[in-house]
């Protein structure tokens, strides 16, 4: 029973972990330009597709490193021609835009890969057991907690010691004033974007290796970010890392005494916050 | 002169929806169509009620359609096969829904708004697939249909007769039409509309604005379910597809297609979207990535809507 629930935790840690990350995405780029990006989980699927497809040439490492950075390129260049259009107006139009785009990278994923789900190779290492005793506990479950955990650490050190990052929490609290500080808020906007959606291309290639791929591999990591970022609290970064872990940690213990509901039991918290409080756990008073 | 051509536009619409039958298959097309586009409009002009008219972006109404079309189809197949009971049943439990969920959601503004109508709304697709024992899972309900409308001095056969269910279909719409057009009228209709162009000027005249929001929310998804029925008995089936968030996506673009500040432009935008989708569907595999296309056209070069424009037109 202890080892069972032990491996919940630590699942619903690993599931948490990717909500977060995927949720950190979403949130950066909603909080500097008020969009929501309902194609993020299309980013994901590019991310993983394009690592297997990088794979047989760059090796796992490889395809490791350059496949986020690609995602966040096609990302940049996205925001550049389309999304960049519709800051100012009323989110309604970002939403619909997004949206007409995870459609089309849907479609597009399967056009290119097939509908079919590949198999993703992992080197042989990481996939066995640490322990006899902790089956569960493969290298690879732990490597992607740990990389994570990494690129986590990586974001809040570069929105806290850099001046981009300095820039991005400024134009978060107050963009007109950031621009009249001189800041070329357009393209501030642009590398966030840009950093929102390596953080997605990231998700995809650590996805792929323990889910395998198809091209609505998105889809279900989308909704469960949305209810990370509502729980942690519009607006706050930390609050969105504990969303996600929170939220992950408690579908994966109530998967070991009422299975069928381990995901209701996301929906149930992200009611009780917003009726006891609809800031959420660390969001600011009055910010929407 | 507008007020005129406000009248013309009325009179000329109920025109084409009457005779739709009868010109529709001269069209090349069929009158199970002309069904299908009047039963998204009643769910566009339903969610414009909110998004249009009360200025609140709710992303998540293909719940409260799925509802209203699960309910009555489980209702017939498994209670009591009578389909203006499956729809009162069905009309009733969505309503009740969205209730519910109201105020936890009315207290919050534009995108985080319509984050969480989305997020709530995914709840209802999570139900109707994993509750299989009822709901089929993924194969939805089916084994079940309409049943034919028995008014004891009448019988009138809307399951075999495929004119027949069209004018039901469009009877249930005149109804709805009217009572939203109604309500608009009213002096409740016309403080919502103070409240989309200035909520706090609402607020500081003493209207209780979140109690607004929620009415209008209910009213908006009471009209969504009706359609949700009717969705189900056009189709004598029905599955999670029914309340996905595509849906919801599918509801708001024919509403900002067809002009969102306008009370027929649901209608047009939910013509024109399904046209372009029964055509491009039976041309080729990757619809999907035509209608995203059009989704992001119509975003980058059409925002204000068909009537919008042609307002615009007639004013300057």
């Amino acid at each position: 029973m202890t080892q069972l629930l032990l491996f919940n935790v630590f699942n619903g840690l690993i599931i948490g972990a990717f909500y977060a990350l995927m949720a950190l995405g979403l949130s950066l780029i909603l909080n500097l330009s008020g969009v929501i990006n309902f194609a993020h989980g299309g980013f994901l699927a590019i991310g993983g597709y394009l690592a297997y497809t990088l794979n047989p040439y760059l090796g796992f490492w490889g395809a490791l490193i350059v496949s986020p950075f690609l995602v966040a390129l096609i990302g940049i260049l996205i925001e550049r021609v389309l999304i960049r259009r519709l800051y100012g107006r009323d989110p309604l139009y970002s939403l619909l835009l997004t949206f007409g785009l995870a459609f089309m990278i849907e479609d597009g994923t399967r056009f290119i890969w097939g509908a079919q789900s590949l198999p993703y190779q992992i080197p042989g290492w990481l996939a066995a057991p640490l322990s006899a005793e902790l089956f569960f506990l493969t290298g690879y479950r732990v490597f992607m907690m740990l990389l994570v955990a990494a690129a986590v650490l990586g974001l809040f050190l570069i929105l806290n010691y850099t001046r981009l990052g300095l820039r991005i929490r400024a134009g978060t609290l107050d963009l007109e004033t950031v621009s009249v500080l001189g800041v070329n808020t357009r393209v501030l906007r642009n590398l966030n974007f840009g950093l929102g959606i390596y953080l997605a291309g990231l998700a995809g290639v650590l996805a792929v290796g323990m889910l395998g791929l198809q091209p609505t591999i998105g889809d279900n990591l989308i909704m469960p970010s949305f209810i990370a970022i509502i729980v942690g609290g519009l607006g706050s970064l930390p609050g969105t890392l504990a969303g996600g872990l929170l939220i992950g940690v408690a579908s994966g213990i109530t998967s070991v005494f009422l299975p069928s509901a381990s995901e209701a039991v996301m929906y149930v918290m992200m009611a009780a916050v917003l009726i006891v409080r609809p800031r959420g756990l660390l969001g600011e008073e009055g910010r929407f | 002169m507008p007020r005129f051509d406000k009248r013309a536009g009325d009179v000329l619409i109920w025109a084409l929806l009457l005779t739709a039958p009868y010109w529709l298959p001269a069209a090349g097309s069929y009158i199970e169509l002309g069904s299908h586009i009047v039963v998204y409009a009643l769910a566009a002009m339903a969610l414009n009620f909110l998004l249009g008219y009360t200025g609140v972006l709710s992303f998540g109404h293909a719940a409260y359609f799925g509802l209203g079309a699960y309910g009555t189809a489980m209702t017939i197949k498994y209670l009591y096969p009578s389909t203006p009971l499956g729809m009162l049943v069905g009309v009733v439990i969505s309503t009740l829904a969205a209730a519910a969920i109201g105020p936890m959601i009315v207290r919050l503004r534009g995108v985080y708004f319509a984050m969480c109508t989305i997020a709530f709304g995914q709840v209802f697709y999570f139900i109707a697939f994993q509750w299989r024992s009822a709901t089929g899972g993924d194969d939805g309900v089916s084994a079940w249909h309409r049943m034919p409308l028995d008014f004891g001095v009448a019988k009138i056969d809307i399951l075999n007769n495929p004119l027949a269910f069209y004018f039901f279909v469009l009877a249930v719409f005149a109804i709805c039409a009217a009572a939203m057009a109604f309500l608009l009228r009213s002096p409740f209709g016309r403080t919502l509309l103070a409240i989309r162009e200035n909520e706090r000027r609402a607020r500081f005249l003493g209207i209780p604005v979140d109690m607004h929001i929620w009415t209008s929310w209910i009213i908006s998804c009471f009209f969504v379910s009706v359609a949700g029925a009717l969705f189900a008995l056009m189709n004598n089936f029905v599955d999670p597809r029914a309340l996905r968030w595509d849906q919801s996506g599918n509801f708001v673009i024919m509403a900002v297609l067809g002009g969102m500040r306008s009370f027929w432009g649901p209608l047009i935008g939910a013509a024109i979207f399904l046209f372009l989708q029964d055509y491009i569907s039976s041309h080729t595999e990757n619809w999907m990535s035509f209608i995203g296309l059009f989704f992001v056209l119509v975003v980058l070069f059409f925002p204000r809507g068909v009537l919008g424009l042609v307002r615009r037109r007639s004013a300057s």
